[in-house]
Order: C-alpha cells, then sequence, then structure tokens
C-alpha cells in the first residue's frame, strides 16, 4: 500500500479528499526502482477539471507502456489545500507514487486556455521548483510545456525549458532516449536542452535572443548557436488508425466533468473557420477507421465500466463513417444502458433520425452555433451555415418532437456592426416563430426554449483573424446589451433566453494569447499576490491583472486592442504549423471582402497543409 | 432474482463518500458482467441499494449493497469476477440470493457495530483498564444516560441507554480499542462518536476526533425470531 502525501488530518479538512488519493482503476503503480525515468504530468487546473482532459489520458497511457518510464498525475491542489501546502511546507506529489514531484526528471505540463497560466506558477511554486526556468538546477526536473496554447508560448517562455509543438504521440520517444543516454553520460542540464532542441518540435526558449523593435514588435527571434534552429516545426500523427490510444483509461472515483468513455473520431477540421485555431493548427484533417474505434469502444467500455459514451472530434458530421459507427454502438452499447451522447452534430435529417434512438426529446435541446447572427459576417468568418439550413433543421426538429434549442453566437468579431448584432436576436425570434407556425397548439409540449449565448471574439495566433483588433470591456458589453435589449423588444421574447460571456476576462484572454516574454513579469506579479485559478469566476481577479499589467509597463492597446498590420513580425512566426502565414493572410482578405473558402473536401484552398501527405488532402487519391 | 453483496471498505478508499461509492459499483457492476436489472427510459440505471451510508474518513468490514438481476452466476465466480475489478481498498466477500420477499437492506437495518481506536501518533489519556471501569460504572451502571441530539433542524433529549448494544473496550497494539453495538438506520441513528464523546465527558475529557480511526465491523438486522443477525444472513449461496 502506497502511504499517502497528505495525513487523515488534512484529508478530512479539505474540500473532496479524493482528489489527493489516487488508487483510482486503471491508474498506473510501477516499481520506482525499476524505471529510468519518472514523469509527472500536470494539468493545471482542478482534479475534475484535469481528469476529463483526454490529451493526458493519451499521454498517460503511451508512457507507461515504455517499461523504463513512470508516469504519474498531477492536478492543481485546489485553494484550500494551497494553503495548507504552503503552511506546513508540503511538496507538490505525483498521484500515483505520493512521492513529491520535485524529485521527478520531468514535469510535463499542459496549456489548453490561457486563463491557468497562472496556475502553472501555483504548481512550480507548491512543487518547490523554481519558477523561473534559469535559476533550475542539475536537481530539478525538466519542466515541459505542451498542447494548443503552445502555438504561442511566449508569453509563459520564461517559466519552461521545453516546449513540445504539436501532437504528443510523436516525438517524445526521442526526447526520452537522449535525456536517459545523457543522464547515463553525466551530462548537465544545459547540455541535453541543448540537444533536445534539435529534436524536431522541440522549443527551447532559453536558446534564443529576442529583439524588439523602438514600438515593441518583435524584429528578431535569434538562436543562440548555430545548430539550434530557427523554426520549430509541429510535430503531427499520420495514421490515427495505428496511433497510441488509451484502451484502459483512468476511471476517477468522484464525478468529473468528462465522466464518459471518450472516443476521439478525427483530428482535425476541414471547415477552415477563420476564428478557430483548433481548425488551423490541427490541419490536415485524420480521420480513424471504423474498425478501430469500435474495436476501442467495446474495450474502453469493457475496462471502465462507464455508462456513457462521447464521440470526440471539432466536427462529427463531417466524420465519414459516421452512420456505420453510431449504429454499431447503438446495437451494441445502447442496449445495455450505456448512454450515447454526440456532440458536434450538424442539426439535419440524418442527425435528428439518430439523436430520436439515443436521447429523450422532451429533456433534450439542440444545438446550433452560427457564431455570427447576419448571413454577411457568417461569409467574413466562413461559417458555412445558412439561415434556411438552421430553419430547415430547427423546422425537423420542431416536428420530432423538441422544444428546445441552444444558439451560439460570437460578438465583437471583425467588421461587426450594429446591424450584425441585432441580427442575432432575430434569428432567435425567427425560430421561436417557426415552432408555433410548425406545431398546432394542442401538440406543443408548453412553450419553446430558445437560449442564446454569446462569448466574445478573441483573436489567436495561427488564425486568418491574427491581425484583428480587440475592444475594451465596456464595448463588449455595450454589444450585449444591444443584443439583449433586441431580444427584449421581440414578439416572441417570452421564448428567448439570452446569457453573455464575461468582458474582462476575454479581454484577459486576448492579451495572453497574442502576447510576448514581456509578459511573464506580470504573470509572476499576479502569482506573488495572491492571484490564482482565474479560469474560476470566485478567483478572478480582474484588478489585480490590470495593477500587474501597470507596474510591468504591460500595455492592454498594444497588445489586443490595435489592428495588427500586414507585415508584422508576430511572436508565434517562429513555429511553422504547416498552414502558411500568406495563406493566413489570404484569407484575412477574403474575409474582409465577406467571401466564402470552400472547405477541403470541396476544394483544396492551398492552406500549406498538403505538405504533411496525409489525411483529406489525399482522400481518394491513391 | 435479488442478490446482497458484502464488501470491505479501507485504505485510501476511506476517503470516498457514499454517493461515489454508489457510482462506483455501478461502473464495477458492469466490468465485472454483472446480468444486472435497469430501470425503462431513456436514461436507464441500475437497480441497486444500498444499506448504511458510512461517513468519510471511516473503513469498514461490513458494508453491504443490494441488486437485482436478471440471472446470476455462482457465487464463487461473482465474487472472484468482481474482485478481479476491484481497486485496492474495496473487496467484495459475500454474494448471496435473497429470498423473493426478503426486505431491502436500507429498510431492515437495526444496528451497527464499530471499533474505535486511536490512530498512530495520538494517545490516549487514560489505559484500558481506566477505560474500561469508566464505562462500567458512568454508563452501564447508570439508569439511564441522557444527551442532548442535535440534527440541523432540532435539539432533542435522547436516552442512549436502549440504544447502545455493546460498549467495551480492549487493547490494539497497545492502545485502548472500543468496541459498540448502536442502533442505526432509519429510527433511531445513533453515531458511536457520539456515545463515546458522551462519556468522555463524564471524566472530563475530550474527545478529539481527529485522533480516532473508527471501523465498521458489521451491520445488523433482525431476523424472524428478532435477533440482531448480520445482513448477509438473509440469503443463500449460489452453487
Amino acid at each position: 500500500m502506497t502511504k499517502l502525501a497528505l495525513s487523515d488530518k488534512i484529508l478530512m479538512e479539505v474540500e473532496k479528499p479524493a482528489r489527493y488519493i489516487g488508487n483510482e482503476l486503471n491508474s498506473v503503480i510501477k516499481n520506482k526502482d525499476e524505471v529510468d525515468i519518472r514523469f509527472a504530468m500536470a494539468f493545471p487546473d482542478v482534479y475534475e477539471i484535469g481528469m476529463s482532459h483526454l490529451g493526458i489520458q493519451i499521454l498517460y497511457d503511451m508512457f507507461n507502456k515504455r517499461e523504463d518510464t513512470w508516469c504519474e498525475r498531477v492536478y492543481s491542489p485546489w485553494p484550500d489545500l494551497h494553503k495548507i501546502m504552503k503552511e506546513e511546507n508540503i511538496p507538490l506529489f505525483g498521484l500515483e507514487s505520493q512521492e513529491p514531484v520535485k524529485d521527478f526528471d520531468f514535469l510535463g505540463i499542459t496549456l489548453q486556455y490561457e486563463m491557468c497560466y497562472i496556475n502553472i506558477l501555483q504548481l512550480l511554486d507548491l512543487s518547490q521548483i523554481p519558477m523561473m526556468a534559469e535559476d533550475r538546477t542539475e536537481e530539478h526536473p525538466i519542466v515541459i510545456g505542451g498542447g494548443p496554447c503552445t502555438y504561442n508560448p511566449e508569453p509563459i517562455a520564461d517559466f519552461f525549458d521545453i516546449f513540445y509543438i504539436g501532437e504528443g504521440e510523436i516525438t517524445y520517444d526521442p526526447l526520452l532516449e537522449l535525456y536517459k543516454k545523457m543522464k547515463k553520460d553525466g551530462k548537465s542540464r544545459k547540455e541535453f536542452l541543448h540537444e533536445a532542441s534539435k529534436i524536431p518540435g522541440m522549443y527551447v526558449p532559453s536558446l534564443y535572443d529576442i529583439f524588439y523593435n523602438e514600438d515593441g514588435t518583435l524584429k528578431e527571434m535569434r538562436p543562440k548557436y548555430e545548430d539550434v534552429p530557427k523554426t520549430v516545426k509541429k510535430q503531427i500523427v499520420m495514421d490515427m488508425s495505428t496511433s497510441v490510444y488509451p484502451e484502459k483509461p483512468v476511471v476517477p472515483f468522484i464525478k468529473v466533468t468528462q465522466d464518459r468513455v471518450v472516443l476521439e473520431i478525427q483530428r482535425g477540421c476541414i471547415r477552415g473557420c477563420r476564428f478557430c485555431q483548433a481548425g488551423m493548427i490541427y490541419r490536415p484533417n485524420r480521420e480513424k477507421k471504423v474498425e478501430r474505434l469500435k474495436q476501442l469502444a467495446t474495450e474502453m467500455i469493457k475496462n471502465t465500466g462507464h455508462e456513457e459514451i462521447s464521440l470526440s472530434s471539432l466536427s462529427s458530421s463531417d466524420y465519414s463513417e459516421l452512420g456505420e459507427l453510431i449504429e454499431f454502438l447503438i446495437e451494441n452499447f445502447h442496449k445495455k444502458g450505456v448512454n450515447i451522447s454526440l456532440p458536434s452534430l450538424r442539426i439535419d435529417a440524418f442527425s435528428l433520425d439518430i439523436m430520436s434512438k439515443v436521447q429523450d426529446i422532451k429533456k433534450s435541446s439542440l444545438t446550433f452555433a452560427p457564431e455570427a447572427g447576419s448571413q454577411r459576417l457568417r461569409d467574413v468568418i466562413n461559417k458555412g451555415l445558412t439561415r434556411e439550413v438552421i430553419l430547415d433543421g430547427a423546422h425537423k426538429a420542431f416536428i420530432g418532437g423538441w422544444n428546445k434549442v441552444k444558439l451560439y453566437f460570437m460578438l465583437g468579431l471583425p467588421t461587426e456592426t450594429e446591424e450584425d448584432m441585432k441580427a442575432i436576436p432575430e434569428l432567435a425570434n425567427e425560430i421561436a416563430a417557426l415552432y408555433y407556425d410548425t406545431v398546432p397548439k394542442q401538440e406543443r409540449n408548453g412553450k419553446c426554449q430558445i437560449t442564446i449565448s454569446t462569448s466574445f471574439f478573441v483573436p489567436k495566433p495561427f488564425t486568418p483573424f491574427q491581425w484583428a483588433p480587440m475592444y475594451q470591456p465596456g464595448e463588449y458589453l455595450r454589444r450585449a446589451k444591444i443584443v439583449n435589449d433586441t431580444v427584449k423588444a421581440q414578439l416572441n421574447h417570452k421564448s428567448i433566453r439570452y446569457n453573455w460571456h464575461q468582458a474582462d476576462v476575454t479581454l484577459l484572454e486576448g492579451v495572453l494569447a497574442r502576447g510576448d516574454r514581456k509578459l511573464s513579469k506580470a504573470l509572476l506579479y499576479i502569482y506573488e499576490h495572491g492571484g490564482f485559478f482565474d479560469a474560476w469566476s470566485e478567483f478572478f481577479n480582474y484588478e489585480l491583472w490590470l495593477e500587474a499589467f501597470e507596474k510591468c509597463g504591460i500595455d492592454i492597446e498594444f497588445y489586443a486592442l490595435r489592428q495588427r498590420p500586414e507585415d508584422e513580425l508576430f511572436p508565434w512566426d517562429f513555429i511553422d504549423c504547416g498552414v502558411t502565414k500568406e495563406f493566413m493572410l489570404r484569407e484575412w482578405h477574403t474575409a474582409l471582402s465577406e467571401t466564402v473558402t470552400p472547405n477541403c473536401r470541396m476544394r483544396c484552398s492551398g492552406c500549406g497543409a498538403r505538405k504533411y501527405l496525409g489525411g483529406v488532402c489525399f482522400e481518394n487519391k491513391n | 432474482m435479488r442478490i446482497r453483496i458484502k464488501f470491505r471498505k479501507y485504505g485510501p478508499m476511506k476517503f470516498i463518500g457514499h454517493l461515489d461509492m454508489m457510482r462506483y459499483f455501478q461502473k464495477a457492476m458492469r466490468r465485472a458482467d454483472i446480468d444486472i436489472c435497469y430501470s425503462e427510459g431513456y436514461s436507464p440505471h441500475q437497480i441497486m441499494s444500498f444499506a448504511a451510508p458510512l461517513g468519510v474518513g471511516i473503513t469498514s468490514d461490513g458494508e453491504y449493497l443490494d441488486i437485482e438481476v436478471h440471472s446470476s452466476m455462482s457465487t464463487k465466480e461473482a465474487l472472484q469476477r468482481i474482485n478481479d475489478t476491484m481497486v485496492y481498498g474495496v473487496e467484495v466477500t459475500e454474494y448471496v440470493e435473497l429470498e423473493q420477499n426478503a426486505k431491502k437492506a436500507m429498510t431492515m437495518v437495526a444496528s451497527a457495530e464499530y471499533d474505535v481506536f486511536y490512530k498512530e501518533g495520538y494517545e490516549s489519556p487514560k489505559t484500558v483498564d481506566e477505560w474500561a471501569s469508566i464505562i462500567e460504572d458512568n454508563f452501564w451502571k447508570k439508569e439511564e444516560f441522557i444527551i442532548t441530539k442535535k440534527t440541523k433542524k432540532s435539539e432533542r433529549e435522547v436516552d442512549l441507554k436502549p440504544l447502545v448494544e455493546k460498549f467495551s473496550v480492549l487493547e490494539k497494539d497497545g492502545r485502548p480499542c472500543f468496541n459498540l453495538q448502536v442502533s442505526t438506520g432509519s429510527v433511531n441513528n445513533i453515531k458511536p462518536e457520539l456515545v463515546l464523546e458522551s462519556v468522555f465527558k463524564t471524566v472530563d475529557v475530550e474527545f478529539a476526533k481527529e485522533a480516532f480511526q473508527i471501523h465498521r465491523v458489521e451491520v445488523f438486522a433482525y431476523d424472524n425470531s428478532e435477533n440482531l443477525v448480520p445482513l448477509g444472513a438473509f440469503g443463500k449461496e449460489i452453487q
């Protein structure tokens, strides 16, 4: 039996002690004396969020398949435990061995959203590892970052020894082999990092000098040594069907956000929405073979006992063997009490038919993500969905018995006018009217319920909108008010609810998303002044962020509010993500001319991802 | 047919709460391929109920749950299959078929036995013998033992004497270990720490909760002859 890192007294004192005891089904215990490499894989948020993340489950499984490596999980201690650990000087530990992370070889941190950046510092601090990479010595673990936010790692570059750019399944083996060899040969941390930087996809921030122009923009990122690459190339899986996938995922005791089997059916997206970073950085679209998915689903249900299976992808309707897969899932699992959840489906006759089989129509709702209210603005963002398609889908659904509709939009998109904002409630009103026209009074199951949610648009690196400006929180709220006022003035306002996202968090996300190395000082300031868990509204402290920006000379205008010139060198331009800057600039122009670009299956638009020699770029072209 | 399962909960699993244990067993039933019955409807759930919830921090050798199945393997095979898919800290020890008209475990629970002992690192202010005479003189020899029971809603006076079946002290690892059997269930639910706290008070010793490990030994119900027997005694092994 493993001795727990925390005493009974502490565990009885904190909320949800199950977050800290490990021991979950399918978690991996090894003999630490029989492995060469101890890897701590961390998600910088609370257990319930981190345990729901597919990427860690994949890498955990992959690392532990190596005999020489023991990978353990680490999540952010909740503020109640944080306080106790600081007071009693208890070092952060891996859940499996319950031993201090500071004694491991690697601390990997996955970076899924910007608002967890301060929690990186919490993880390092509680682990008793120096927060600044330059202060670490031979006795500290190598701190490595991965995940979508590494497509602009610069704001947090000072805290990491290495960033892994791309999909984790590919290049960890050479990195671990190199580490093992150099450790055995008695080489130093510095020597290892220098060698590691030559492995494709590895970015070692300390090996680059950064030069800025007088106006604060980036002038040059220059490798310190000739053998350190100027450009870091993203790593991606080209054969999704043979690549590693966890057949025995860890099953948590407490209810987590994603308490189900997650079956990733494809990676990437053919759609090319211009605001969507995932749609660009995961190019080209790559599908998993349906036979492999059937086998994985069967194994994962058997090995976890989960009561639900969910398909995961950016756009499930585009998966070419969806019909066959769902038929298999219904036949083999639905009849045995396993729920089937189908997110990101386009609403049409086919999907409505499936959903009527696996969901309770009275309780479930339909989801549309038009993202913009007017057709003009939907053309700007390249969201193919038209008003006719939405109304037709809603019409069919109302006939099928549904009466709940969720609509997702963004406010603050490039070129947005007041007309575009008002078009959001107008569309909702039209859907409501359609319900009352379609369903006769005696057949109605109450009023129809339409929920509009708007988030505020954040321009992200490696998207055609990376040049676009943002707005001050007040301006976002003004736009939300226009939508709200229009909702209230409409005929069917009693059937429509409207929620909008927090505006100040959005602006900070924008600063971090397109920030540079100068930001790290502000992040340190925030952590040192008590900030963390910013993704949780009860802990988010906007004033502290503004104070930190002021003290550290960070200008929000410069990072988020200005429209960036087309010839500006961006802090993330050293990364080669396949999709070229030329393509994104072309798309930026096409967007401003309100023109749609066809999806990858209709026509290749020459984004650059074809160079990976696979996926949708080569479909039906054997 | 209806099945009663007995299990042990120990080690780190004592930090897993009652609702999460229910979820844990639902998943375990599916992994072990138990032919369990589901309710009707779009989100069917397993027909499963637990006897008496166990508080977080308490270990147990006597936890029970009832399930309904379409068909069953033998007791031996079922125990093997379920235990093959358990985590460290949960072990299934009985799997018996209930009679058709047997009451649910939850409704029949009448009393539960506990061991309460000092955790490592905590010392008892009195010896085992001292405690033994305190229990004898200040509890058993009293006509009645009235305490004030506080709930969220109210305060009421309760006589503990008729609600305590057994109360003694023995030695475990050189320290006192209290053994109690107390009324449990929907009618009179007495926690062992309440009894101890009240008796400690009679000799002005503070009952420091964090110093003690509470361990449930067994859960009982009345049989047809009004005798208290373990819940597992209401079923038969399947051959």
